[in-house]
């Protein structure tokens, strides 16, 4: 898994052709239920997709421009453009789920 | 193939953790199925995994954090051997002993688990306003969870609908982040306890908009305004607004219980002398059957009563 920031942001989009976006935050409870999950998914799913998070404390700027109002907020980016967005906490079979729709 | 426990928990709030650590700790190995991950209040660690400082729970002098106080929980009944399933139940058969549970990771044809007693402790959700665009709109201006989206209204004016102490913990958590706050009320009094209102009324950055409720939420890609109407003298107005918090109670998670374990009509479990339900074996604990207290505290209480009925239950090979 990759940290972003707001600098690394553009670089980090458009070099991935698959990447999944984590807009997460220390305070957020339900950030903290999916954390574990992600990790896993990471790992299964090497090579195919890259996951990324980002703190939206320290990175409003792109939180902002995704127009992140509620997190969780996952965002799949599929060369560079969002193909999948997911508001919310959810299972580790129903994000695969959507996530397998786009490999 | 199914799997025999002697106890199963169906739910991992304050009252099934507590259920779990008295029955671990009194050897019935219980299987605690805790829930599916979810941003909605049923999910693993309850309602106060959606909290921030709980000040309240005895034992905090200066309060604490609701999924720590959560993860303490657990970690405390997993030491005594309590088994964790990360899996909703989706369908009970307690026509006959032992009891058959169904879980959502699990195939059709054969029960995930063969209890010979169950706890239920399911909780409470949180109730939408059930208006058009609703739930589309969350995530978008919508939310029910003020700790989760809060901060992403920095400086903005939102409303926080209800009258009770979820809707005032709500309002003045937001204050924080929010220029203006608005509490919208049906009634011209509020629910909530005294310090709760006391608090909340005297915030300067909270404004009560009484005898009103929310009509139509506004906006399409994001919530724009919202209209309320003045329950008195019926007169609509339209109050531009970037965040709506929805507070206005809850509703018992018995679902799959309907028709099985005798309910209220309000859809609560009914218990009597304890824990005791309608069905010999089955025991229930936590807001799944109290609308009349609601805390950690309380539902921890009862988790500890539903365990020691449990156990004084299997003990007395009733079962058999």
């Amino acid at each position: 898994m990759k940290v972003l920031s707001d600098s690394t942001f553009d670089e980090t989009l458009f070099s991935e052709d698959l990447l999944l976006v984590d807009f997460w935050a220390e305070w957020c409870g339900p950030c903290k239920m999916i954390a574990p999950i992600l990790e896993e998914i990471s790992h299964e799913k090497k090579g195919v997709l890259e996951i990324g998070k980002l703190d939206v404390d320290d990175n409003m700027e792109t939180a902002r421009r995704y127009e992140v109002m509620s997190i969780p907020t996952l965002i799949l980016f599929k060369k560079g453009e969002p193909v999948a967005r997911l508001v919310g906490a959810r299972s580790k079979s129903a994000l695969l789920k959507e996530i397998e729709n786009h490999l | 193939m199914s799997k025999n426990v002697k106890v199963a928990i169906i739910g991992s709030g304050p009252a099934g953790l507590t259920a779990a650590i008295y029955t671990a700790r009194a050897n019935f190995e219980p299987v605690v199925i805790e829930g599916e991950i979810s941003s909605t209040s049923d999910q693993p660690g309850g309602q106060l995994m959606l909290t921030t400082d709980i000040e309240n729970f005895p034992g905090f002098i200066n309060g604490i954090d609701g999924p720590l106080l959560m993860g303490n929980f657990r970690a405390q009944a997993e030491r005594f051997g309590a088994a964790f399933h990360t899996a909703k139940v989706t369908r009970v058969d307690f026509s006959e002993r032992p009891f058959k549970l169904w879980t959502s990771d699990a195939n059709e044809d054969e029960p995930t688990y063969i209890a010979d007693s169950v706890i239920v402790s399911t909780g409470a959700r949180s109730i939408m306003l059930g208006l058009e665009k609703e739930l589309e709109l969350i995530g978008h201006g919508v939310s029910t969870c003020a700790t989760c989206d809060g901060f992403f209204f920095r400086g903005k004016e939102i409303a926080v609908v209800g009258g009770g102490d979820s809707a005032m913990e709500e309002a003045l958590f937001l204050t924080k982040f929010a220029t203006r706050v608005f509490v919208i009320v049906r009634r011209s009094e509020l629910r909530a306890s005294k310090i709760m209102a006391d608090r909340a009324k005297s915030n300067p950055k909270i404004t009560f908009i009484w005898n009103s409720v929310v009509t139509e939420l506004i906006g399409d890609s994001s919530l724009e305004a919202i209209t309320l109407r003045d329950t008195l003298t019926n007169d609509e107005t339209k109050l531009p607004l970037s965040g709506l918090f929805v507070a206005i109670g809850h509703a018992p998670n018995t679902d799959i219980f309907d028709g099985v374990i005798d309910l209220d009509d309000a859809k609560y479990i009914v218990t009597h002398d304890g824990t005791y339900t309608s069905i010999a074996g089955v025991f229930a604990c936590g807001d799944v059957q109290d609308h009349t207290y609601r805390q950690a505290i309380t539902a921890a209480g009862s988790g500890c009563m539903a365990a020691i009925d449990l156990e004084r239950y299997l003990d007395s090979g009733e079962t058999h």
